[in-house]
């Protein structure tokens, strides 16, 4: 079908899809642990959730912004589209991330204002994922884009879907902080995480099968590309192995397999990003722009795709390495960066 | 309201998320080869004083690199929610380079900052010593990167224009614009300069309190010499800037002078004071020297520049702003050249470290070389109005399609977090800044709970008092 296309922005795509994949696994369980915040019961609690995340949450945030950067260089397009589109939950999202942000660092140097530090963490925490969700729903749910350029009016990312999938953002993060967790601390803490997997995960799958259903009865080739045949008989495998995984996974909670469970709500998320994909490539900016259209001139995307292949994967193997450093449970005793 | 539309506001809104952001950055420039040299001098001469001060300010470098990165994560994104027609038609360009801006500063982050930070103890004093040179290196990469992609803004080249898109023809153009090597040299000056007078500032305050403290007099000592040899080149360096915006950037330099029009066969004048009127296309309440302006500017007594008048008045940018912030960023050049004077004076004469004046003056003028940073910018900025792109594409025509309503509710909001944020930040610093200049080793690193990935924990302070 696309046998005439240039490559280059294929591979673009997936390398933005990546770092994307990379952001929403990554901050999305230090986002989670924040959204579990307030379900902690005390102070050295919230030390411990906060200390499991501790060591690598700015780490994971970077590639926030080096999927957004990337995308201004490789597709312009996209990136001066959707960001005014979803200007007003993206300067949301921006604004409640540096709170967090202020809030790890801060937390732990004080003891007076430590409610204070625990508020804007939670706060934070909950508000960027809301607001990421409401960006995602916009988009899926497709953006009146004229001449490349934003067309439509200040709250048409405002819709009911776009407000659900703020909310099932919330939950989705939420259980992989809880898988976290599992893997991270023991004993109460670790209680707390298992109690909340099991109702988390059937929220999220809950989730999952509104939106699959939502997307193809709003949005007619999506149905055509899901539904016709012969697509539908190898496309149904990932409704069945989403389901498979979750059911898994409420064995696992059984079980108390700690490392399985975050792995398994890893693929879940994955499978997640897959599904939308298969309802929209090639196209990045629903419903009308490819991303052939979006991407930026030959001469530009080679250019960057240097500086990508030698960095990313340095950024991988450190990445690789700190999270081995950090490895194991954290507890009270070694908890002395505050 | 106000006369505003939503464009002024996106603007004032970029330009003070852009001015905010540039502090933490040219603080951490300047320190971090602060650093290098603190180190290299104590590792030459294992004077102690210097890893006594290393340890110090590497403190406060980790809180201001800290702050950049948060304050930079809102930058990266505001290119397309502010200026979203002219990332589209310009990104080809500048979305590369900003890309490899932010590519740079990732790869900082997680390499060589974390074994500058952490590593004292854990790995041998050369590799410790190679990984401080590299996060110098690295801001300076870092900050070559977006200064290329804001100078071929001020004087595009190496671009062909295909339906209103600039294309990239030739990328070596494009990054060796005709304004880079200027404001790379004057930028760079300017973060080392700035870094001095603070360094300066924190010596002469502890050296009030404690006329003895060793650290303290080294900080003065290392300031002077910088604002002795730094300070006279940056003048150089400005002026030579200056004469290149006269040739690319004609405009914009008749308004730093407040130059309106030539009277035939006259010399331009330096206008020393004054408040222009960009009604009444002159300058009100003006003091001016005859003939000095056409001395540095053309090295002639009587030549001529092109004046305001020459450009329609839609083509001239906002007068007023562009001269005042320009005189106030010369007028803190020359104070400093004054301050390296008269401290190597004091030096000369023995008694730099005991004359309160002195030392009271360089702590209240710390913070000089910022504002005068920001000044710069703004005067650049604001000179290459009503330009995004200089002479290719209006600043109007280059924003989002953004409401007033939408663009007064985020300037509130970040008016007000990045208010709460500044005060959290500066207090903390300043909390660093009045302790004794003889820290402590920070620890940590791989296999421990402080980590680069977290440029904070390398400070143990704590919050509250
Ligand atoms: C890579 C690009 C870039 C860089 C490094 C900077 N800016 Fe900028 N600036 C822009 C790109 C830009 C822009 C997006 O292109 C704006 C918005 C509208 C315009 O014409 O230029 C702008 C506008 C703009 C304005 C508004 C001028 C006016 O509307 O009258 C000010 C005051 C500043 N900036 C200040 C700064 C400061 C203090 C900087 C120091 C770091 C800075 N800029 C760096
Ligand atoms: C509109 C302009 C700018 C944008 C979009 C921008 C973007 C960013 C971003 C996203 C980061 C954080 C990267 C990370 O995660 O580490 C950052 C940090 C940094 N920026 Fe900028 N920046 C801008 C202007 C500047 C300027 C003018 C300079 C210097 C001349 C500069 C120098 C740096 C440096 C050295 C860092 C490393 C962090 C630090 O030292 O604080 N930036 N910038
Ligand atoms: C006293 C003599 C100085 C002169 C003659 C001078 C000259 C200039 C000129 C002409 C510009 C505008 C460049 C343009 O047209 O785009 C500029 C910009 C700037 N100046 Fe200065 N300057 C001086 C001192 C300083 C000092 C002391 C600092 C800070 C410590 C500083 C920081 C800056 C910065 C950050 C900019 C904007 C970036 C750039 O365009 O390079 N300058 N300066």
């Amino acid at each position: 079908m696309f046998t005439d296309m240039p490559i280059l922005p294929v591979i673009w795509f997936a390398v933005i899809g990546f770092a994307v994949a990379m952001y929403i696994i990554l901050d999305g369980f230090s986002l989670g642990i924040g959204i579990l915040f307030p379900f902690s019961k005390s102070d050295s609690q919230r030390d411990l959730m906060m200390g499991s995340v501790m060591p690598v949450w700015d780490g994971n945030q970077t590639w926030m912004i080096l999927a957004g950067a990337g995308l201004y260089g490789a597709f312009p397009v996209v990136y001066a589209t959707i960001l005014p589109a979803l200007y007003l939950p993206l300067v949301l999202m921006l604004l409640a991330l540096i709170f967090r942000g202020i809030a790890f660092e801060f937390r732990g140097k004080s003891r007076k204002y430590r409610h204070m530090f625990d508020l804007a963490f939670a706060g934070g925490s909950v508000v960027a994922t809301f607001a990421q969700g409401v960006v995602l729903g916009g988009i899926v749910h497709g953006l009146h884009v004229s001449d490349y350029q934003f067309a439509g009016s200040t709250f048409d990312w405002l819709t009911p879907f776009s407000l659900f999938t703020g909310i099932a953002l919330v939950f989705g993060y939420a259980s992989l902080g809880a898988g976290w967790l599992v893997v991270k601390t023991e004993g109460e803490t670790q209680n707390l995480a298992y109690k909340a997997l099991r109702p988390l995960t059937l929220l999220l799958l809950l989730a999952m099968a509104i939106i699959s259903a939502w997307t193809p009865l709003s949005n007619s080739a999506i149905a055509e590309r899901w539904f016709s045949t012969p697509n539908v008989y190898y496309l149904s495998i990932v409704p069945v192995l989403v389901v498979l995984l979750a059911v898994n996974i409420f064995f696992d909670v059984t079980a108390r397999r700690e490392k399985l469970i975050f792995t398994k709500l890893v693929m879940l998320f994955m499978l997640g990003l897959i599904g939308l994909v298969i309802s929209f490539f090639p196209y990045v900016v629903p419903p009308s722009v490819t991303l052939w259209d979006a991407a930026s001139g030959p001469s530009s995307q080679s250019f960057l795709i240097v500086g990508y292949a030698v960095i990313l994967p340095i950024v991988l193997i450190y990445t690789a390495y700190s999270y081995y450093v950090f490895r194991g449970k954290v507890k009270p005793g070694n908890l002395h960066h505050y | 309201m106000f006369g505003l539309d939503a464009v002024d506001l996106a603007r004032f809104q970029f330009a003070f998320t852009v001015s905010y952001h540039i502090v933490f950055p040219a603080l951490s420039i300047g320190l971090a080869s602060f650093l290098m040299a603190l180190e290299a001098l104590w590792l030459k001469t294992g004077n102690e004083v210097y890893h006594g001060l290393y340890r110090f300010w590497i403190r406060i470098f980790a809180v201001g690199f800290g702050l950049g990165v948060v304050s930079g994560v809102v930058m990266a994104y505001e290119f397309g929610t502010n200026w979203s027609v002219f990332a589209q038609r310009g990104g080809d360009i500048t979305g590369v380079l900003l890309t490899y801006e932010v590519l740079t500063a990732f790869f900082l982050e997680a390499g060589f900052l974390g074994v500058m930070l952490f590593g004292e103890n854990r790995v041998n004093r050369t590799t410790h010593f190679l990984a401080t040179c590299m996060v110098a290196i690295g801001t300076l990469i870092s900050a070559t990167w977006i200064l290329i992609s804001n100078s071929w803004m001020q004087t595009p080249a190496g671009y062909h224009l295909v339906d209103g898109h600039f294309l990239p023809a030739d990328w070596f153009s494009i990054i060796f614009n005709p304004s880079f090597p200027y404001r790379f040299v004057h930028m760079v000056l300017a973060a080392f300069i700035s870094v001095s007078f603070l360094v300066a500032g924190v010596g002469g305050y502890h050296l009030l309190r404690n006329g003895k403290d060793p650290a303290a007099r080294k900080m003065i000592s290392m300031a002077m010499w910088m604002a002795i040899i730094a300070v006279p080149i940056q003048i150089v360096a400005g002026d030579m800037h200056g004469l290149n915006t006269l040739r690319h950037q004609p405009a914009k330099l008749a308004a730093m002078e407040g130059h309106w029009e030539n009277q035939p066969g006259e010399g331009v004048p330096l206008a020393l004071v004054g408040w222009p009127d960009m009604k009444q296309e002159r300058n009100r309440f003006s003091i001016e020297i005859p003939h000095v302006a056409s001395l540095y500017l053309t090295h002639t007594w009587g030549g001529q520049i092109q004046s305001l008048k020459d450009f329609p008045a839609d083509e001239r940018p906002d007068v007023p702003l562009v001269f005042w912030t320009f005189r106030i960023m010369v007028g803190i050049g020359m104070l400093m050249l004054l301050t390296g004077v008269v401290g190597n004076y004091l030096r000369w004469r023995g008694k730099l470290f005991t004359t309160p004046l002195f030392l009271r003056w360089v702590t209240i003028f710390s913070p000089a070389g910022f504002i005068a940073l920001i000044a710069g910018w703004v005067t650049t900025e604001a000179g290459r109005q009503p330009w995004v792109v200089y002479g290719l594409m209006r600043t109007a025509d280059a924003h989002s399609p953004l409401s007033f309503g939408e663009m007064v509710a985020s300037l509130t909001g970040f008016i007000v977090v990045y208010a709460i944020i500044f005060a959290i930040g500066i207090y903390y610093i300043l909390k660093l800044i009045r302790k004794e200049p003889q820290g402590e080793l920070p620890s940590g690193g791989p296999g421990q709970n402080n980590t680069p990935k977290r440029p904070f924990s390398a400070t143990l302070e704590s919050f509250d008092d």
